[in-house]
């Protein structure tokens, strides 16, 4: 196998989701000569950014996102640590929980899987997080985003609450916030004072990368 | 068991021996931006549709939620509820999750309501079950709590019995206005989720036999060709003790395979109702 159909090969196989298959093509590629980051922008992320965009169009369904993003993900333990060592970019690390006084976790997860395939280093606080929780959280692992998910019209307000303890701990300025759930809306988001919401986890991701290309390229 | 609710003419009967009580989901502004629009404004003009469209479909209580950003959801709670009974005698499941709306639309319901609903976390039992009591209505309880929604049917079954203990014996609920929901999942998100479901309202309705509704269409969320998986879901669930579904009764292959279901269960004596359906669409396509 030459360099390119490496690459070939593990851009077709992660977008089915064949895991076994991506993480042999991944060990393959970096035995071949292949770079961390070659494996991650030239195969990879292309595959998890063409497989939610057929899920945007509404081509394909939640399983196939899913088993996509767990294929990417097994990849990624390879390649975490090398790209490490090599002091690349990231695409960012992203830092999500559910608010207080919700324990709805199935959407949270859902895009925590898509944000893990398209290279994001997720740290999931779970559910019922209080503020102080992403507080720690933000200090602890410094994350480019914060994400707060919601299921409730009662616990949407815990947006703002968490926002308003971001502010007063000083961090604020620090973290893009992002926001959603079944209940919100985009107009909600903008009087809670988010920086972004997305409808579902496809449009997520998209949504992450071009708040993440903002911020840098303001910097 | 039976359940009992009420509107102020109407008695309905959720029962296993009972036809399966479809209720109407469509009467709630989640994912609907233009009714949210229409909500903010204090316009309910939409609802009236709602409400015909879901009788038509077969209908046969109407779930009313009010829940949508900046909607002062007790007041407007309390206006669709004397709205929705001006145009129907059909009972109605008054559905949120602020207290005080539900309190709002009890006070503003004439009749027996079915409430949406209670967890169970020890301060929403604390604050909707003596509301449920001075009332005298029906509540749905869902078994999940201060820390997670169990994915065990075992899990969620112990906290059905610490529903049943807290609500009948510090409350004072009957047993048989408790309604269990199961608690739906997508199976997009997991292939093995409904199952646990179906497991779920197998072990409530033989451990303790209490009625039990849940949201139908859950199930087959991210998935393509719902509405066949929405007509197989409920058909199933209904073998395992499900009683009742809040669901889209505007679509007619969901409705009837819950008629089919009926029938099958020795639900429809002599499958009168089967019949006179079929009758009442081969009259309709010939006028």
């Amino acid at each position: 196998m030459s360099n390119d159909e490496i690459l070939k090969a593990l851009y077709d196989e992660t977008m089915v989701g064949n895991a076994p298959a991506v993480l042999e093509l991944t060990k393959k590629g970096l035995d071949e000569g292949l770079t961390p980051s070659e494996l991650l922008f030239d195969a990879l992320i292309p595959s998890l950014e063409e497989v939610g965009a057929r899920f945007e169009r509404g081509d394909w369904f939640v399983p196939e996102m899913l088993i996509a993003g767990r294929a990417m993900a097994g990849a990624l333990e390879v390649l975490r640590p090398l790209l490490a060592q090599t002091g690349a970019e990231t695409v960012g690390t992203f830092l999500m929980g559910t608010v207080k006084g919700d324990v709805h976790d199935i959407g949270k997860n859902l895009v925590n899987i898509m944000l893990e395939g398209a290279g994001f280093h997720v740290i999931d606080i779970g559910v019922q997080a209080a503020p102080e929780k992403f507080i720690a959280g933000i200090e602890e692992h410094n994350p480019d985003i914060v994400g707060m998910s919601a299921f409730l019209t009662t616990t949407m307000p815990m947006f703002k609450a968490n926002i308003n303890a971001l502010e007063k701990a000083g961090l604020r300025d620090k973290v893009i916030v992002m926001v959603g759930g079944a209940p919100v809306t985009q107009e909600y988001a903008d009087v809670c004072g988010a920086d972004g919401y997305a409808a579902d986890a496809a449009t997520a991701v998209r949504r992450a990368k071009e708040l993440i290309a903002a911020k840098r390229g303001a910097a | 068991m039976h359940t009992v609710v009420r509107s102020a003419t109407k008695e309905l009967i959720i029962g296993h021996d009972q036809p399966f009580c479809i209720i109407g989901e469509r009467i709630n502004p989640t994912g609907r931006k233009k009714f949210q629009e229409e909500l903010r404004a204090g316009d309910l003009s939409s609802v009236a549709r709602d409400v015909e469209d879901q009788i038509a479909g077969g209908a046969m209580m109407l779930d009313v939620n009010m829940g949508a950003p900046f909607v002062d959801e007790p007041d407007m709670l309390a206006k669709a509820i004397k709205l929705v009974q001006g145009m129907t005698d059909m009972p109605i499941c008054i559905d949120s999750s602020v207290v005080e709306a539900l309190e709002a639309g009890l006070a503003a319901y004439d009749g027996k309501a079915l409430v949406n609903s209670i967890t169970a976390e020890d301060d929403r039992m604390a604050a909707i079950l003596p509301l449920v009591k001075k009332y005298g209505a029906a509540v749905i309880a869902l078994p999940n709590d201060h820390d997670e929604i169990p994915d065990d049917p075992h899990k969620r079954l112990e906290l059905v019995g610490k529903i049943v203990e807290v609500a009948t014996k510090e409350y004072g609920i009957a047993m048989e206005d408790l309604v269990i929901d199961p608690l739906a999942m997508p199976i997009g998100a997991d292939h093995t989720l409904v199952w646990k479901t179906l497991e779920t309202i197998r072990l409530v309705r033989d451990t303790y036999g209490l009625n039990m509704t849940l949201g139908a269409s859950n199930v087959s969320f991210g998935m393509p060709d719902r509405h066949t998986i929405n007509s197989v879901f409920t058909p199933m669930a209904m073998t395992v003790g499900l009683t009742s579904a809040i669901m889209d009764s505007r679509t007619e292959s969901i409705v009837r395979s819950v008629k089919a279901g009926d029938l099958m269960m020795g639900n429809d004596e002599w499958g009168g109702n089967w019949i006179a359906a079929h009758r009442a669409r081969q009259a309709a396509a010939e006028s």
